[in-house]
Parts: structure tokens; sequence; C-alpha cells
């Protein structure tokens, strides 16, 4: 059986790129934000190796006795995840270079929108429409009418009605 | 039967190829998209069948046998997440289809929208079919590329800005899971999920808690769970109608799906669920409080997206039958509902020429038809009685008296809370955009009919869950029991004891 115990070197060079890995992504720069991303991937590679064992001979069957070998998994494991790191950095930096296209700068800007509503909240100017529920009682009141009232004088009743209609709208008001 | 379950996967990948091989001719791309996304749908159809009838169906890729080979594995919890995902990308997809031809394609990269949409399809269709902790990974990782693609699509400034934050948050995340995937491997030496149910409880209970914690980040980051929310509202609304429609339906609940199996497979001693519990009481009523504060349309549905995923996390916390049946049934309620109001949101802006419920107004008179269909999913969500929102709701609540805990009860008071006041924010929305006289006289735009059916199909599937409810239920149930015996899902992928069909001697040491 191969050794199982975690090499201290390695261990120590994980601890290091994704500790300066960290560092990085927390700027705003996308291009300081990628190199962060790549060495903690990095670091999670070489972790992945430390996760297999020390290195033993070829896994190949009749290279040798079966307890010497390499454990394979992880080194395949390793593979993939650096194509897919690869994939997605590529994606990254396209997005930087569109951000510089654009701004002239490739920092990463904030969502104004939210900002922009607790501004507003701030200064208590909240949308008028808010509480409306589409009617107003006083112009309700107002408008509403029963059979108590006298009758309400609405022009444009038709033409029969014609000056008669006139003149009275003139005495009443 | 189980050569079905590869090819949810395997379909749209092929057909992604295809479809770039005709980046040149769009209706081509077009058909290739429909044909291969309804095949999916027929063959998520056929899985459920099979696997309710006859038990997980497990298919070792490569003929290599479980452990040491990939295995793909389709019980009852994934055959329905296929269903309801096939079904919303391809009503997605002739939305979209609409849109393209309504607008003439112009302006729009589209050559390259149909093979991501596909690749998007096989990625979420992996994820949910993946029997091994690595190709869950990889599944991720597929279906995380292609989002990056599609919310980006265009590159104009404001999707590029939300585009680097959703990408970078993704990238830690998919770190996290990758950190989690190493010490797994270090501590078990291996990573096919039926073996790993068996060995993680071999090991240290601390190590163990360690390693669930780390994996629980990285699918709560995909899920969007409380403190690992903030990237959703911001990073969603930008993107087009159908891509946002999608990925609010879609993609936080691949996170949802990878808790419930990590907490039903792996990590059963349920020494998290307190912490789950508590973030998914703070996940409804942060998010839904946000939801009520916003006055975008767009961006008030990624806020109550938010708030009901932590309905689904409060099933899952409760870790009982009923809890984990009724989340199953939330997470098929919401995926439709969610992804339909995201629908409407896009006709709207077609209607209205904006989503900022400022300057929208009076669309009930103008628009009858949208202001239907905003309503009756808008009423879905918000759980009001006969609809599929409030079975789920019940069903959640029930499970949460069941337990009885003081934090249970608290949470079913958030829950009820939260049903309110998405509610009131609905109303909201509807009164101002669709009740009320808008400000200024919208622009006379006219909405293609071809938009509506996909639409109306996702508004009506959502209270059609109602009208099934009973079965649905009853399936939802026997998943649930299914999840919570572990031995379907682990005696169906290591057939001879620790091992799965297929070639692969018990020759030297058992670490892969």
């Amino acid at each position: 059986m191969i050794d199982m115990t975690p090499n201290v070197t390695l261990a120590i060079v994980v601890g290091v790129l994704v500790g300066t890995g960290v560092y990085l992504l927390l700027e705003r720069s996308l291009s300081r934000v990628i190199i962060g991303v790549t060495l903690i991937s990095n670091g999670v590679n070489v972790l992945m190796l430390i996760a297999g064992g020390a290195a033993g001979g070829p896994p190949l069957i009749g290279s040798g006795p079966p307890e010497d070998m390499a454990d394979p998994l992880p080194q395949a494991m390793v593979l993939t995840a650096i194509v897919i790191n690869l994939g997605l950095t590529s994606f990254v930096l396209a997005m930087a270079y569109r951000s510089w296209q654009l701004h002239g700068h490739d920092e990463v800007q904030d969502d104004l929108e939210d900002r922009r509503i607790a501004r507003r909240a701030e200064r208590g100017a909240v949308d008028k429409r808010d509480d409306d529920v589409g009617t107003n009682l006083a112009i309700e009141a107002a408008e509403a009418r029963d059979e108590t009232e006298e009758v309400p004088l609405v022009t444009g009743h038709g033409p029969q009605l014609g000056a008669e209609d006139d003149d009275v709208t003139g005495r009443r008001s | 039967m189980n050569w079905l379950v590869p090819l949810p996967v395997v379909i749209p990948l092929i057909a992604a190829g295809l479809a770039l091989a005709m980046s040149r001719r769009p209706r081509v791309q077009g058909a290739i998209s429909v044909a291969a996304l309804s095949l999916v749908l027929a063959v998520a159809v056929g899985l459920i069948f099979v696997t309710h009838t006859q038990g997980p169906q497990v298919v070792n890729v490569g003929g290599w046998s479980a452990p040491v080979g990939i295995a793909l594995v389709g019980d009852r919890l994934s055959a329905l997440m296929l269903l309801v995902s096939a079904i919303v990308l391809l009503c997605v997809l002739l939305y979209s289809l609409a849109q393209g031809i309504a607008d003439g394609n112009e302006g729009a990269p589209v050559a390259i929208y149909h093979p991501t949409y596909l690749v998007l399809a096989a990625g979420v269709a992996n994820a949910f079919l993946s029997g091994d902790l690595f190709n869950l990974y990889v599944g991720f990782e597929i279906l995380l590329a292609a989002s990056f693609v599609l919310l980006t699509l265009g590159g104009t400034g404001e999707r590029i800005r939300a585009g680097s934050i959703y990408v970078i948050v993704s990238l830690l995340s998919s770190i996290l899971f990758l950190i989690a995937i190493a010490m797994i491997y270090a501590a078990t030496g291996t990573l096919n999920l039926a073996q790993l149910s068996e060995r993680l409880l071999d090991i240290d209970p601390g190590v163990r808690l360690v390693l669930q914690v780390m994996l629980l980040m990285g699918f709560a980051i995909k899920a969007a769970v409380f403190p690992l929310s903030a990237w959703l509202p911001d990073s969603y609304p930008t993107a087009p109608a159908p891509v946002t429609a999608v990925f609010a339906g879609l993609l936080t609940k691949v996170g949802v799906y990878a808790i419930i199996r990590m907490q039903t497979l792996l990590f059963t001693d349920g020494a998290l669920d307190t912490v789950l519990m508590w973030a998914a009481l703070l996940t409804m009523l942060v998010g839904i409080i946000g939801a009520v504060a916003q006055d975008d349309i767009k961006r008030l549905l990624s806020f109550t997206l938010v708030s009901h995923i932590g309905y689904m996390i409060f099933g899952i916390s409760l870790a009982n039958q009923t809890g984990l049946s009724s989340a199953i049934f939330y997470v098929a309620h919401h995926i439709t509902v969610q992804t339909a109001l995201f629908l409407v949101a896009g006709l709207i802006e077609r209607r209205g020429g904006t989503t900022s419920l400022e300057k929208l107004g009076s669309l009930g008179k103008l628009a009858p038809a949208l202001a239907i269909l905003f309503f009756v999913p808008a009423m879905n969500l918000a759980g009001i009685p006969p609809m599929s929102g409030f079975l789920g709701k019940v069903g959640l609540l029930q499970a949460g008296l069941e337990l009885g805990s003081s934090l249970a009860l608290a949470t079913v008071a958030a829950g009820l809370l939260t049903s309110l006041l998405t509610l009131y924010a609905v109303v909201k929305a509807w009164n101002k955009a669709f009740w009320q006289d808008a400000p200024e006289k919208l622009p006379n735009e006219s909405t293609p009919r071809s938009m509506f059916g996909p639409t109306a199909v996702l508004a009506t599937l959502g209270v059609l869950f109602a009208v099934i409810g009973g079965p649905l239920y009853n399936y939802t149930d026997a998943a649930a029991r299914d999840l919570q015996a572990q031995t379907p899902y682990i005696d169906a992928v290591l057939v001879h004891g620790d091992r799965g069909e297929g070639d692969s001697d018990a020759a030297g040491g058992d670490d892969g």
C-alpha cells in the first residue's frame, strides 16, 4: 500500500496558492480576479493530488504489484478540472476585454438599482401611486349621487333639449 | 429499460453539435432544438413510468462497474425533476423562437443561442442523473458555462456588468465544490454517491461535519439560500426574458436538488438541520422584504424567487417524509410558476416598453389576455387556495407542525408571513401595471400571439398541478420514502454488494 500521509510541502503549496488567490479575488479588476481564480484552482488541483496519496508506480496492469501503483483517479479528475478551468478562464478574459472595450476599464461595477431604491426610501419619496388603490374617497363622495339629491345636470343630453337646457344651466349656476 | 437514462444528456449534446454546424440556417437550428427537446420530454415521461414501476434505473457508463466507472442513476426524484425541466425548457425554447421570428432575428447572435441552450439542457440533465459526485461537478460546470454565455448574450454594458458578478460567484461556488470533492475523496476514497453513503458513516463525525459544510456552501450559493443569495437579484434581471425565465426556473432548483440528494443520501445524521432551518427562515423573510421594496417587475420576481427557495430548504431541513415530499412537490410547482412569471414579464416588457412599475399602467385595459396570464401564476405563487402553490405550502406547514419544535413553528409562521407578503408584492405589481392608469401613454406595440402560447401552457401547468395534486403527492411521497430509505438507490447502483453491473473484477485495492 502506498503512503497516505499528506506531504507537508504540498500542503504549504496549497495554502500559499489559495491564500494569494483569495487576496486577488477580492480585487475589483477582472484581470486580477482571473489570476486569483486560476491560482485557487491550481491550489485545489494540488489538494486533489494530496488526496490520492503519495506518488507510486504507473497504474498499468502488469507494470508492477498493484499495491505500489499511484491512484489514477485523482489525476484524471485534476485533468478534467484543468480543462474546465481553461475554458472558464478564457470566457472571463473575453468578458474583461469586452468590459474594457465598453468602459475603458475592466472593473466590476456595483449594481445601482438597489442603491437607487435605498436613496429614494431615505428621501421618503415613495412612488405616489404606491398606496393608491385606484380610487380617492373625496372624489368618489363628490361623484356619488343617489335619488335623494337633486337631479344633477349633465350637459349634452341630446339635441332635442336644445336652447332651453342652456337656460336652465344659466339660472342654476 | 435503463437505456433511457443517458438519453436526456446525450440527445441535447448531439443536437447542440448539429445546431452549431447549421449556424447559418436559423430555421434548421430551431427545428433541431425543438426536436431534441421534444425527444428529451418523451424520454423523461418514459423514465418517470419506468422508475415508478420498476425502481431506480442505473447505467454504468462504458460498461465499467459502479464505484470504478461513472454511474448515471434515474430514480423517482430525478425522473420528476427531468420531466418538469424538459417541459420548461421546451416551452421557453418555443417562446424564444416566437420572439426571434417577431424580431426578425436581427442584432441577436442567434447562431450561438440554440447550441448553448441545448448544452444547458444537457448540463441540467446530467446534474439530475449523476450518481457520482465528480460527475455532478461536471454537470454543474456544463450548465454554468452555458449559462455564462446566455447571460451575457450580445455583450451589452449592463449584461457584462451583471454577468461578471454572476460568473465570479459561480466560479467561487464551483471551487468550493471541488475542494469538498478533494476532501471527501481523501477521507473516503470514493466519489460514488451510493458507496459514499455507506462509507461516510464510518468516518470521524467532526471530519464529516466539515465535509458537509463545504458541500452545503457550494450548493447553497447555486440555490441562492440566504446569506449566499445576494448575487441572484443582481444578475438575473438584465438577461433576455427567455434566458432569465429558464435560469430562474431551473438553475437554482439544480442546487436545491443537490442539497436534497446530499441531505438524504450522504449526510443523514441531521447535523446541520437546525442551521438549514434558520437559513430557510431568513431566506424567506429577507427575500420577500426585498421583493416588496422593488419597483421593477423583473427584480421583484427575482426576489420572490430567492424567498421561495426558503420553502424548499425548510422542507429539506425538516428531514421527515412529509417535509421532503412537500419540498419535492414545491420544487415542481415553483419551477413552472416562476418560469411562467418571467415569461409574462418579458411579454409586459414588449407591450409596455419597460418593466418599471413606475412607468407601466392600464395594461388591464390594453392587453386583457396578458393580464390574465400574469394574474394566474402570480396568485399561484402567493398560494391562493385552489392552486398548486397552496397545496405545496400546506404540505410544508403541516410537516413543520408535525415536527413541532419551536424553531419549526417559528419557520411555519415565517412561511405564512412570506406567503402574505408575496401576495402583497404581486398585487402591488398587478395594481400598478394593469389596474391603474399609466402615467404616460404606453407605446402602441403588439405582442405576437405565438409568444402567448408557451407562456399560457406553463401558467396552466401550474394550475394543473393542483388538479393532479393527489397523484402527484402520492408520487412525491414515494420519492421521499425512497430517499429516506436509501436502500433502493444503493441497491440499484451496487448490485453485487460493493460493485455494480459491468466489467471490473475486484482486483487490487478498493480505493477507486
